[in-house]
């Protein structure tokens, strides 16, 4: 439903996307994994128009038999919001404090056409666990978690097909968390949409995708089943850092190069542990992993 | 420090319970809770912040704070040494610049960056900022509000290492506070779980992750990101 080829996405000089391929098949959930500044908001923006002026792509990003990348406004106008929704991080700031919140969960609805917006924002409320808001309550009476629920209530009132979830719990309690990433892969199963979930943790992800895909310095490492078992030393030593088990978490050695200091090959090798001169030529993706030499 | 029938209330809306807590010097603590358990309202009534209804906080010595974002904690204008030496205002100048080098490279920090601002640091450099500033006047506690929350995890990992180190080194009492059971396996020796303003469980922390009493705390560490086991390489 959603093939993304040889993405490039650059500002300036700036390398920010290199050459990234994803697919989503309808109904597939999705994680995308990666640190800050490895470019995996960039993606989603890319896949939804919303790329910053300065910014210049080649590239195929095809959903739903479209080419998206440099589509026209109107065509992109058609797909967001209706085709492909998202949902950021932070509801308090993506709501807009002075509508009440069922006006806000209708409003794509209404953009959009969709007959009977109100009914649809007052049945999706209840769905994602807000049955006891008042459609007429404002967004500085609920919790963030609330907040994030209605967000998510509003992407869904056109039933798109494919939603993007940018960081949706990182200003969330854990329990609050759980509880947003558990709605969101029932929401996906009980609909068949499919759903890209980007956050930098991979236990995030773990929790409501079928198949990660780990992102490093603007590309796709490795993409295999959920939970995943790492090939590729860069999501091994994310997950080795991220570590909230008995082992005491390992810090990754070094940093992620930014778009200035891309070293020649392989962009993660000046942090492995496993590079040596193989690692010179850059490598590709191949049976979901780029590494010349992989774990497994 | 010794906490006793600790009461603070808000309008007639009690936010805290009369809590008792007890932490030897040195030792640490963890205090885990949702928003709206009261536990930074706990944290601000020790540190003096906030004066409770009732109830008496006795620390043997000074305290001070590591907050979660130390983008917002630190001032924009001021320079990584002038933040870290406001703390030691009293002491001479050439006391003061050899406290800070001392404090900075205390969290690993090189020197030159005591002449950077806020913003030209990064998240993580940031944090230890932070946690230089509240070391360098030798406390005898520090109180640290999810001082890991807003790190990448990589980052996270290296504060997490250097918070371990910092403990060992100083023979500072520390207190942190977390929504998150998992994170303060490797902080805190032990945890008290709050909830509507009462403690419900406490305990050594692994004990609490491995075998949780309270169905509160069962559901704390059901939804703690934990790994599914056994996926190294």
């Amino acid at each position: 439903m959603l093939r993304v080829r040889d993405l490039r996405v650059g500002i300036g000089a700036l390398k920010i996307l290199r050459g990234v391929d994803l697919d989503i098949a309808r109904g597939e959930t999705v994680g995308l994994v990666g640190e800050g500044g490895s470019g995996k908001s960039m993606l989603a923006l890319a896949i939804m128009g919303l790329l910053p002026d300065a910014a210049h792509a080649e590239g195929s990003v095809r959903f739903e038999d479209a080419e998206l990348l440099h589509a026209d406004e109107p065509t992109l106008c058609r797909v967001r919001g209706a085709r492909i929704a998202m949902v950021f991080q932070e509801p308090a700031t993506a709501l807009d404090p002075r509508v009440p919140i069922g006006r806000q969960v209708a409003e794509a609805a209404r953009a959009h056409g969709v007959a009977a917006p109100a009914a649809r924002a007052r049945a999706l409320l209840a769905r994602v666990g807000l049955a006891g808001v008042s459609p007429g309550a404002y967004p500085h009476q609920m919790s963030g978690g609330q907040r994030q629920r209605a967000m998510i209530a509003g992407a869904l009132v056109c039933e798109p097909p494919l939603l993007l979830a940018d960081e949706p719990t990182t200003a969330l309690d854990t329990i609050t968390q759980a509880g947003v990433l558990e709605l969101l892969a029932e929401l996906a199963a009980e609909r068949q949409m499919a759903m890209l979930l980007i956050s930098h943790d991979l236990n995030v992800v773990a929790r409501a995708t079928a198949r990660t895909a780990v992102m490093y310095a603007g590309r796709i490492v490795e993409t295999a089943r959920t939970p995943v078992r790492p090939r590729h030393p860069y999501t091994a030593a994310l997950l080795a850092a991220s570590s909230v088990a008995a082992a005491l978490p390992k810090p990754i050695p070094g940093a992620m190069p930014g778009p200035r200091d891309l070293p020649p090959g392989c962009a993660y090798a000046p942090r492995c542990p496993r590079a040596d001169a193989a690692c010179a030529v850059d490598p590709t993706l191949v049976d979901g992993v780029a590494c010349h030499h992989p774990f497994w | 420090m010794r906490v006793r029938g600790l009461v603070r209330a808000y309008r007639g809306k009690t936010v805290l319970h009369g809590i008792d807590l007890d932490l030897a010097s040195g030792a640490t603590l963890g205090i885990v809770g949702e928003s709206g358990s009261g536990k930074s309202t706990l944290a601000r009534t020790v540190l003096g912040l906030e004066r409770p209804q009732a109830g008496t906080v006795q620390v043997a010595g000074t305290m001070q704070a590591v907050f979660q974002d130390p983008g917002g904690s630190l001032d924009p204008r001021m320079t990584v040494a002038a933040s870290v030496g406001e703390a030691i205002f009293r002491l001479t100048r050439a006391e003061r610049h050899a406290a800070v080098r001392a404090a900075l490279a205390d969290v690993g920090l090189p020197p030159a960056l005591a002449a950077a601002l806020p913003h030209q640091l990064s998240g993580g450099q940031r944090q230890r900022v932070a946690i230089a500033r509240a070391l360098v006047a030798r406390p005898a506690l520090v109180v640290a509000d999810e001082p890991l929350s807003a790190l990448d995890v990589s980052v996270r990992a290296q504060i997490v290492l250097l918070l371990r180190e910092l403990r060992a080194r100083h023979g500072i009492g520390w207190i942190f506070i977390s929504h998150d059971l998992a994170a303060l396996r490797h902080l805190a020796d032990e945890t008290v779980v709050l909830r509507a303003g009462r403690i419900v469980e406490r305990g050594p922390t692994a004990c609490l992750l491995d075998a949780p009493q309270h169905p509160y705390t069962r559901e704390l560490v059901a939804a703690s990101l934990l790994y599914p086991p056994a996926l190294s390489p």
